[in-house]
This record gives structure tokens, C-alpha cells and sequence, in this order.
């Protein structure tokens, strides 16, 4: 057994405790403990993709009990590539914090950061339903913390807005796994792969009445429409390294949604197969028309950036919903250049809103400092975000539309997400020509020196998504044989059952 | 007993949806809790009802319920527990930083 596969876990596990315990009071070395566990932790990422490289997906017995009965992790390339995404955000927040001094502004950001980094990860690798539940929580709570870093009452309202549907999707997750654990007898995904199909009439109704909440419990966590409307208030008031690191949480949702709806309602499902299909596409389309009109009309730059997740997710979902495997390889490249897109705009947006007198309005105010860099890096974000050539954002959705050749909606997607990107291209080019062009005013003296640190963070983001792009063939390479396997669900099934225990091996 | 429970988490489930949908504070704090309850009560029951049953197998046993609802009804629990309090926590920390307790955001707080 390969215990490389609950590292990711175990290590934020162990460091946040840690920093919440023996370092509470030395601000220092809770900085160093966490940027060490952000690196570990891409260090343990890149070991993983080396590893779910090799071949099939590989399952981890947790205290040696036998599948279907214990708790299981799998490792196969989705689960590896998002949790060397996340590890990459990880780090990248974690030394924005501390390079901004968003970490003295409130207590435990970095422990709350490792519990939100466990959480991201445990919900990756997890093989079990009812533990994609826990880590849910898990990253939840973590959320909830790192959104109300700081204070403040603003923050606060949207907070308890924020969290009060969050409860409401935890109510719902359960009863959706209450409902398939009534209809199955079984929360093992493996598991639930192999009985979906022979399920009888009456509980293949029950299975497929709990499929379909499920798929409403991860449509709110990925903001779609009709489930999107928490995301807007909360992102735009939650701190600026907490917000880039949420950028990853709705790609939870859509992880999710990949994993479920292939292993568990694929082909084999009999008469639930392909549950979410008819669902997601109407869903993504209209998600991306309210983010692409959130953009256009948005007033701050926070909530534009918002709505821009919110469109991006649109796409992510478009590419997910056709369910065919290089639909599912574009969604991937796409959910990794958004997030990164995503996380590279909201520290953009700190970035303004600190070194201007009229803070992220969209409205014309004295020249900024750094006005030219800020800029510019603005214009590389949002050419990635809204899809433009050259970087990776273009290819993405030009891969997500050539997936959705052979699909009846093919008008659809093609009229909605390229209408879409021209709305967004020109929100964004509004925003910016408002923020960076428009001086009026002597400049403010009132305002704090900002720190040099963010733009270092912010300029990292950037270069990340330029090194996507430029290898974005090896990169799709990966995306193509990780969807492959997606669509091979018996190759995790035979992963996950067929896994001997230490101990069966021991005997002769 | 199913019709019993069935109305139960019926009308747990109505009034917690009701009470979240309220724009004061505590009757959302209640409203949260009233959801819990009729998930844990669902919980319970995907396990299918039984009375007096033990639920482990045993030779003197005539038969047994289901024991991995309770396990996971127990976890239920433990997490809905601690959010509760958090959301408690929450809502005091806003109504004694805004002096009031309405949910709803100011005008000038929406994106």
C-alpha cells in the first residue's frame, strides 16, 4: 500500500495544530511553519502526479480494513491534478498573507489556511461518499474562518449570508446520502459504481431522488445558476488572500460533480445513468450569461471579479455537463486556468483597492501608485480570465467548444459561450480603462506606502499562468489520460475492491 | 411508526426552511437547527426502523439493525454541534458590531 496517498492530508493535519498550539504567539515562525507545509505540500503533489502517472488508479486502505467496509483514499490523475492545484494556491496565498500583512490583521490565518488546505485535499483524494461530506465541512469551517479574517461589519453581514447557505447545502448533502445509503446499503464510490446498476425499481428511484440533490448541493458549492447568488457578496467581502484561495472551492463542486456523475452515474447506472447530463448544460449556459452580465454592470472591481468566477465556472461546468471525455479533458485545462486566473484577479483587486482614494470603485480617482504595473497585470488577468489569445483561457474554451461539436445543444454552447466572452471582454475593458486611465485629482497623500510584497505574489500568479500556457501541450496530454481514465470507472472500481489489505497479504 | 417519522421530519424540514427564510437572526439560528434535527431523524431512518433490535450480530439475536446510520448520524451530529455554536457566535458578533439583527446586507454592501 502506498501511504504517499494521505500525506496531503496528514501533513496540514499535523501543522495546523501545531501552529495553533506551540506557535501562537510568534507570528515568525507561524509564517515559516506554514510556507514550509505549503512547499511540503507541492512537493508531496508533484511526487503524486509522478505517481498517478504510472497507471491505474491506486487506493489506500485506511487502518487496513477491506473495501467496500473501511474508509478509502484514491489516487488517480483528476484527484492529483487538483491537489497539485491546490498546493500551488496554497502556497501562493500563504506568502501573500504573510508578504501583505493580511496575517497580522486578525488571528490564526495560517492555521486556518492548513485546515482549508486539508480539507481542499481530503475532498480530493477521498474514495467515500460520507468523507467527501466530512471534508466538506472540514473546509468549510476553515472557509468561514478565512472569510471573517479582519473583521469588520460588512464582512460580518456577508459572512452570516455566506454561511447560512453553506449550512443549508451541509443539510442537503446529508439528506442526499441518506437517500442513496437507503437505496444502496453502501456510501463506498467503488462500491456504489457496481450497485447503481443493479439497484431494483423502487430503489433505483430513491438512488436517483438522492443523485439529483446531490448534484444540487455540488451546483451551490460551484455557484451555478439558480445556486450562485452567495458567491458575489461573500467573495467580494472576504480578504484578498482568503478570496484567491476560495477560487479553488467552487472547483471542488465541479471536481465533484466530474467524479460522481462518471463513476457512480456513468454508463453503468442503468436507469440512473447519466443523471446530471440533462441538468448541467442548461445550468453552465445560463451561469455564464448572469457572469458575463455581472461583469458588464458590476460597480466595484471586487464584485466584477466575482462574477467573472461566476462565469468561468459556467464554462468549466459546459465542458463537464456534455460528459464525454475530451469534454472532460477541456474542462480540466479550463477549471486549472481559471482558478489560477481567478486567484491572480483577486489579489489584482487588493492591489487597487489599497492604493486608491476610492478604494475598487469602478469610477475615476487620482493616479494610483504603480498605476503602469498594476495595469498591466490587470490586462494579462483579464485576457486570461475572459479567453482572449494568447493565453491559456483562449485554448480552453476553444477546447470546450470543439468538445461540444457532436452535442445536439451544440448552437447553444457555441451562441452562449462566445457571446459571453465578448460581454466579458468588454466589462473587463471598461473596468480597466475606468481604474487605470481615468485621473482626476491631485494624488492623496493620506494613503499608507502599500507593500512591495503582493505585487511579487500577484506577478507569481501570472507567471503560473503563462507556464500553463506555454506547456499547455504536455498539460493536456495529462488532462486527456486523466479523463480517459474518468471514463474507464472499472479500472477504480477494480482499484478500490480489488485492494488487499497488509494483512491478506501477510498470509502465505 | 414510518407514518410517525415521515411527518416528523416533514414538518422539521418545513419549519427549518420557513424560519432560514426569516430576516432576523435568531429565528435563522433556530431555523438551522430545526434542519438538523430532520436530517439526523432521516439519517436514522435510511437504515430502515426497527425497535428493539441490537445492532450487533449475534448468535441469541433475532435480528439486528443497520449500525452505520448511527455512525454517521453521530458524526451528523458532532458537525452540525459545533456549526450551531458558530453560527451562534456569528450572528452576536454581528449584531454587537452593527447594533442590529436583521440578516439582510445594506444597499451599499451589494456588489
Amino acid at each position: 500500500m502506498n501511504h504517499w496517498i494521505i500525506a496531503p492530508i496528514v501533513l496540514p493535519a499535523l501543522v495546523a495544530p501545531l501552529i495553533v498550539l506551540a506557535l501562537r504567539y510568534d507570528l515568525l515562525l507561524q509564517r515559516v511553519a506554514s510556507l514550509a507545509a505549503c512547499a511540503g505540500l507541492l512537493g508531496l503533489a508533484v511526487g503524486l502526479i509522478a505517481m498517478a502517472g504510472e497507471g491505474p488508479p491506486q487506493a489506500y486502505l485506511l487502518g487496513d480494513w477491506p473495501a467496500p467496509f473501511g474508509i478509502v483514499l484514491v489516487l488517480d490523475r483528476l484527484s492529483a491534478m487538483m491537489v497539485l492545484l491546490t498546493a500551488l494556491l496554497g502556497l501562493g496565498v500563504a506568502g501573500y498573507a504573510a508578504g501583505s500583512g493580511w496575517d497580522t490583521r486578525g488571528r490564526h490565518f495560517h492555521a486556518l489556511l492548513q485546515f482549508q488546505l486539508m480539507g481542499l485535499c481530503g475532498a480530493f483524494l477521498t474514495g467515500d461518499l460520507f468523507n467527501l461530506f466530512v471534508f466538506f465541512e472540514v473546509l468549510l469551517i476553515a472557509s468561514y474562518g478565512l472569510m471573517l479574517h479582519g473583521g469588520g461589519a460588512a464582512r460580518l453581514k456577508a459572512g452570516v449570508h455566506y454561511i447560512v447557505a453553506n449550512l443549508a447545502g451541509s443539510t442537503l448533502f446529508l439528506f442526499a446520502v441518506g437517500a442513496i445509503y437507503a437505496a444502496t446499503g453502501t456510501l463506498n464510490m467503488a462500491d456504489l459504481a457496481v450497485k447503481a446498476g443493479s439497484a431494483t425499481a423502487e430503489n433505483a428511484d430513491l438512488l436517483r431522488v438522492g443523485g439529483l440533490l446531490l448534484l444540487a448541493v455540488f451546483a451551490l458549492k460551484a455557484a451555478l445558476v439558480p445556486l450562485h447568488f452567495w458567491l458575489p457578496t461573500a467573495y467580494a467581502a472576504a480578504p484578498a488572500p482568503s478570496a484567491a484561495l476560495f477560487a479553488v472551492m467552487t472547483k471542488v463542486g465541479a471536481y465533484s460533480v466530474l467524479r460522481v456523475y462518471t463513476l457512480i452515474f456513468g454508463a453503468e447506472a442503468g436507469s440512473s445513468a447519466w443523471l446530471a447530463a440533462d441538468w448541467l448544460i442548461p445550468a453552465a449556459l445560463v451561469t455564464l450569461a448572469v457572469g458575463a452580465v455581472g461583469v458588464l454592470g458590476a460597480r466595484r472591481l471586487g464584485a466584477l471579479v466575482c462574477f467573472s468566477v461566476v462565469a468561468s465556472m459556467g464554462t468549466v461546468m459546459a465542458g463537464v455537463g456534455l460528459f464525454t471525455e475530451r469534454s472532460a479533458a477541456a474542462a480540466m485545462f479550463y477549471m486549472a486556468h481559471s482558478t489560477l486566473a481567478a486567484a491572480a484577479l483577486f489579489l489584482i483587486v487588493e492591489l487597487v483597492s489599497e492604493r486608491r482614494t476610492r478604494g475598487d470603485r469602478i469610477a475615476p480617482a487620482p493616479q494610483m501608485r504603480h498605476g503602469e504595473l498594476v495595469g498591466g497585470f490587470f490586462m494579462v488577468a483579464a485576457i486570461a480570465m475572459a479567453g482572449l489569445p494568447p493565453l491559456g483561457g483562449f485554448l480552453g474554451k476553444l477546447m470546450v467548444l470543439d468538445a461540444a461539436r457532436a452535442d445536439p445543444a451544440v448552437w447553444w454552447i457555441w451562441a452562449v459561450v462566445l457571446t459571453g466572452s465578448l460581454v466579458m471582454v468588454v466589462g473587463f475593458a471598461r473596468a480597466g480603462s475606468v481604474l487605470f486611465w481615468r485621473v482626476e485629482g491631485e494624488p492623496a497623500e493620506g494613503l499608507s506606502k502599500p507593500a512591495n510584497a503582493p505585487l511579487w505574489a500577484t506577478g507569481a500568479a501570472l507567471a503560473a499562468l503563462a507556464a500553463l500556457t506555454v506547456w499547455a501541450g504536455p498539460v493536456t496530454g495529462y488532462m486527456e489520460a486523466a479523463a480517459a481514465q474518468l471514463h474507464a470507472p472499472q479500472d477504480y472500481v477494480d482499484a478500490v475492491l480489488g485492494a488487499q489489505t497488509v494483512a491478506a497479504r501477510a498470509l502465505p | 411508526m414510518e407514518l410517525l417519522v415521515a411527518t416528523a421530519i416533514g414538518a422539521l424540514t418545513a419549519s427549518g426552511v420557513y424560519l432560514i427564510l426569516r430576516l432576523r437572526s435568531f429565528p435563522v439560528v433556530i431555523g438551522t437547527a430545526m434542519l438538523s434535527y430532520a436530517v439526523n431523524t432521516f439519517l436514522f431512518a435510511t437504515g430502515r426502523l426497527a425497535v428493539n433490535q441490537p445492532p450487533i450480530l449475534g448468535a441469541s439475536a433475532a435480528g439486528v439493525v443497520d449500525p452505520i446510520p448511527q455512525a454517521l448520524v453521530l458524526t451528523a451530529i458532532v458537525i452540525s454541534f459545533g456549526m450551531t455554536a458558530l453560527i451562534v457566535m456569528l450572528m452576536l458578533r454581528a449584531y454587537l458590531e452593527t447594533s442590529d439583527d436583521a440578516v439582510n446586507l445594506d444597499p451599499e454592501d451589494r456588489p
